[in-house]
């Protein structure tokens, strides 16, 4: 019953999806306001049914009601009840109707949204969020269909991916789909505004709430996933520049570049064409990380199973979408008026000259990424580009980048004073500095970057929070006055330090993982492996049962410098359903390093392989993706963004020259 | 060098008209791009690796020392393991096989008769030392190229995994 209502409801916002293509157009076209409001009721409408929809698939997995092929396919009467729910979007055709779930659902929150847009620019707006809502309800329903039914119904599923059975996979996906899909509106923001031939900086206040949410959502999502391979697939990396990690990071590259040039947009009126052609290009990243996800044309540790129709079919979204709004751009962008000037020491420079390294980095993951692809095309020849590719081009463009970071924040706008933005940078730099030659002097012969790496790290942070540090106290009295003063200060700024400090945060992480360490021995009961500070002692081997799986789980005293911590427990599961094997590591933090085990074989006589791991300070490569996110999440909340539009002028001018 | 490049830093002269600002931008922009395409070109000629099947590596008499990824099917019975995780198997398309070496664990997948990847050093013909042998998601997973590597070779049952369909239309 649930699916039938599903399945209709699905079909029925893709009619009301139509809708809020064409007539809000129309009405635009024929000066009819009464048709251009049909777009926010149509919008809200199409979310409400996509929504029933998404809620009766959930529901038959909930009831695990094997007579739908979907569920028969990803689940089992076994699973506990909280994977039985995420098997929703476990599999190609739930991850799908999530997808256009939250297409959807930004669509409706900008119908929705308090602030009181331009006529023009909301219905155009929401008329090209509604042909992308278009595209992918029926890519849902023509190619992959959750709702259709298996018969005969068989007794038993075949229970969910065991890799996926992990709280990480509960977050992971609608997190990224929120980042990746919340660029959706800029880019629908962006045709609207092309074919309205018109662009300012009311366009760029209206746009720039979207991007930061999308943004912070984007780089939560990109850190669990990170997080999760790290810890569910027992190899201890965190980043493996698979084709379909690439595939995240390139809109993330391109979405970060985008929050800053629309600050650029907002603030001076400049940058405009570059901006519009960004929120294009940006979407289009998304999408085309899409087509690499779910066409498998890329061999990727991530692809589920793959079918040549539905690549054909994204493809065809893919050509569609970008070709369609770069021939509109190529076409209206001329129309566009040039924006205010500004000299080449400025912030605005300082601006550009983040976005040329970013779009250039991400260029060089879009052809790490691509490569394969086009030269298997041309020659046949199959190679694959793996980490040495990435590490020679994306890292030598990223570090003049963040080397330049700290002084550009503290140029003014329109026109700066180098000389004055090195000088406050320079107590930064100095911290940096003497980190880096105090790692020199305590370690001997350890790898050379990680020093080097840190230092930049500390320039980050400390430099971040220079510039608002010295807004707060440089010329308050007292505490109070400081307090009241950082008080004042509009959110975005804090926002910005955040953000710039969680770069800083993660790169410490990163250079760090040179200094890990990781020894593999077969263990008895009793014996003991040592790797970089840790020493881990096998000390029992139990076989367990547990819902839906076997396995033997190995604890470890661990002992660090003399210290004893917590024991860890390291598991190697049998899931009944598909006789399939996982390594669950084991993992206890101190600090913010980790000591990681993970087991391997047994021989057969009573030894099990181990794998231990020393990672020291590799939680900040997470904890600063966190500070990113909630410094985006705190521009968010800044008082301009929540103002209604008639209050904009007088707020924009009570902030002068607001840092970003 | 082109950092510095990347930063105009020419003292802002009252009279600069707009097409002068557009070319500063524009130096920057080649400056870095061409930083870029530089990396690029010298990265593609370095660190790429080639993919190649058993037989594919005798057919083009591929000299010892080549780095490439091997895929193709684990033989089975060909599994042996040895002291200190030394461990050695037989990969075959059906046609040609090659006997690879590596020491580490093992993916969870990797099972006799199965598909695998493994990445590494030829050492002699039909010798090969891996250094990393990957794993997949999904047992149902067949890497596209394994799938390929034993179609070339005809030794391809369609259907006998759900996801060696052949790759998209879009790749060809």
């Amino acid at each position: 019953m649930f699916v039938e209502i599903g399945h209709f409801a699905l079909a029925l916002a893709l009619g009301v999806a139509v809708v809020q293509t064409i007539v809000p157009l129309w009405g635009v076209a024929r000066n009819d306001p009464a048709l251009a409001a049909v777009g926010p009721a149509a919008a809200i409408a199409c979310f409400l049914l996509v929504a029933l929809a998404f809620g009766c698939l959930t529901m038959s997995y909930a009831l695990s009601d094997f007579s739908v092929e979907n569920v028969a396919a990803n689940s089992h009467s076994t699973q506990p009840l909280i994977y039985k729910l995420t098997a929703v979007w476990g599999n190609h055709e739930g991850s799908m109707l999530l997808w256009s779930l939250i297409l959807v659902l930004f669509g409706a929150l900008v119908a929705l949204s308090r602030r009181s847009l331009p006529v023009k620019l909301r219905a155009g707006t929401l008329a090209a969020q509604g042909s992308i809502s278009v595209a992918f309800l029926s890519f849902t329903l023509l190619t992959s269909n959750p709702f259709r039914r298996l018969v005969p119904a068989p007794g038993e599923g075949q229970d969910l991916n065991p890799i996926l059975q992990d709280l990480g996979l509960a977050i992971h996906p609608p997190l990224l789909y929120v980042g990746y899909v919340g660029f959706s509106i800029t880019y629908a923001f962006a045709v609207a505004a092309l074919i309205e031939g018109k662009i300012d900086a009311v366009w760029a206040r209206a746009v720039r709430p979207w991007t930061l949410l999308a943004w912070t959502f984007l780089t939560l999502g990109i850190a669990m996933g990170s997080y999760w391979a790290y810890y569910e697939l027992g190899w201890g990396g965190w980043w493996f520049w698979d084709p379909v990690e690439n595939a995240s990071l390139m809109p993330w590259l391109a979405g970060t570049a985008l929050i800053h040039s629309t600050v650029v947009m907002e603030k001076r009126d400049a940058l405009k064409v570059w901006t519009i052609l960004l929120a294009i290009l940006t979407f289009s990243l998304s999408l085309l990380g899409t087509f690499i996800v779910r066409s498998g044309v890329l061999t990727s540790v991530h692809s589920f199973a793959s079918d040549p129709q539905r690549g054909l079919f994204i493809l065809g979204i893919l050509i569609a979408f970008i070709g369609g709004s770069l021939a509109l751009f190529a076409w209206r962008a001329p129309l566009l008026k040039q924006g205010g000037l500004f000299a080449p020491v400025s912030r605005e420079s300082a601006l550009v000259i983040n976005n040329l390294f970013l779009a250039t980095a991400c260029a060089t993951v879009f052809i790490g990424t691509l490569y394969p692809l086009v030269l298997e095309m041309l020659t046949g020849d199959k190679i694959s580009v793996g980490p040495p590719f990435f590490n020679a081009t994306f890292v030598p463009l990223l570090v003049p980048l963040l080397l330049l970071l700290p002084i550009g924040q503290t140029l003014a706008w329109k026109r700066g004073d180098l000389l004055g933005a090195a000088q406050r940078a320079q107590v930064a730099f100095g911290l940096g500095v003497i980190t880096t030659l105090a790692i020199f002097a305590f370690v001997r012969g350890g790898p050379v970057l990680a020093p080097l790496g840190i230092g930049l790290g500390v320039f980050l942070v400390a430099g971040a929070f220079w510039e608002v540090g010295e807004r707060v106290v440089g010329r308050a009295g007292s505490a109070s006055a400081a307090w009241s003063r950082a008080k004042g200060l509009p959110r975005s700024a804090w926002g910005t330090a955040l953000g710039h400090a969680g770069v800083g945060l993660s790169v410490i992480g990163i250079a760090a993982v040179a200094w890990g360490t990781e020894a593999i021995g077969m263990l008895r009961v009793g014996e003991s492996l040592t790797s970089g500070r840790y020493t881990a002692t096998l000390e029992a081997v139990t076989p367990r049962i547990g819902p839906n799986y076997r396995e033997e789980a190995a604890r470890f005293r661990i002992v660090a410098n003399g210290a004893e911590l917590k024991p860890v427990e390291a598991m190697k599961r049998v899931y009944t359903a598909r006789a399939m094997p996982t390594t669950e590591a084991g993992i206890r933090t101190d600090g913010l390093g980790q000591v990681y085990v993970s087991l391997g074989e047994p021989d057969g006589s009573g030894a099990i392989a181990v794998r231990l791991h020393d990672k020291p300070l590799i939680l900040l490569i997470w904890i600063g993706a966190l500070v990113m996110a909630v410094g985006g999440a705190l521009s968010l909340t800044d008082r301009r963004f929540r103002l209604a539009a008639p209050r904009r002028a007088a707020a924009s001018a009570a902030l002068p020259q607001a840092a970003e | 060098m082109t950092i510095q490049a990347g930063i105009p830093t020419t003292p802002p002269r009252k009279g600069m008209t707009r097409k002068q600002r557009r070319l500063v931008v524009i130096a920057a922009a080649g400056a870095v791009l061409g930083l870029a395409a530089g990396l690029v070109a010298y990265a593609l000629r370095d660190s790429i690796v080639f993919f190649y099947g058993p037989t594919e590596i005798v057919e083009k008499n591929l000299s010892p020392g080549t780095r490439l990824r091997l895929g193709g099917l684990v033989e089975a019975g060909s599994v042996e393991r040895g002291p200190n995780q030394r461990v050695s198997f037989a990969v075959t398309d059906g046609k040609t096989k090659a006997v690879v070496s590596y020491t580490g664990l093992l993916p969870d997948l990797f099972r006799e008769g199965q598909g695998v990847v493994a990445e590494g050093v030829l050492e002699a013909p039909g010798r090969f030392r891996a250094d990393s042998v990957l794993a997949k998601h999904d047992e149902t997973y067949m890497p596209r190229e394994v799938a390929d590597a034993l179609k070339k070779q005809g030794h391809w049952q369609p259907g006998e995994t759900k996801a060696g369909a052949p790759a998209a239309p879009a790749s060809k």
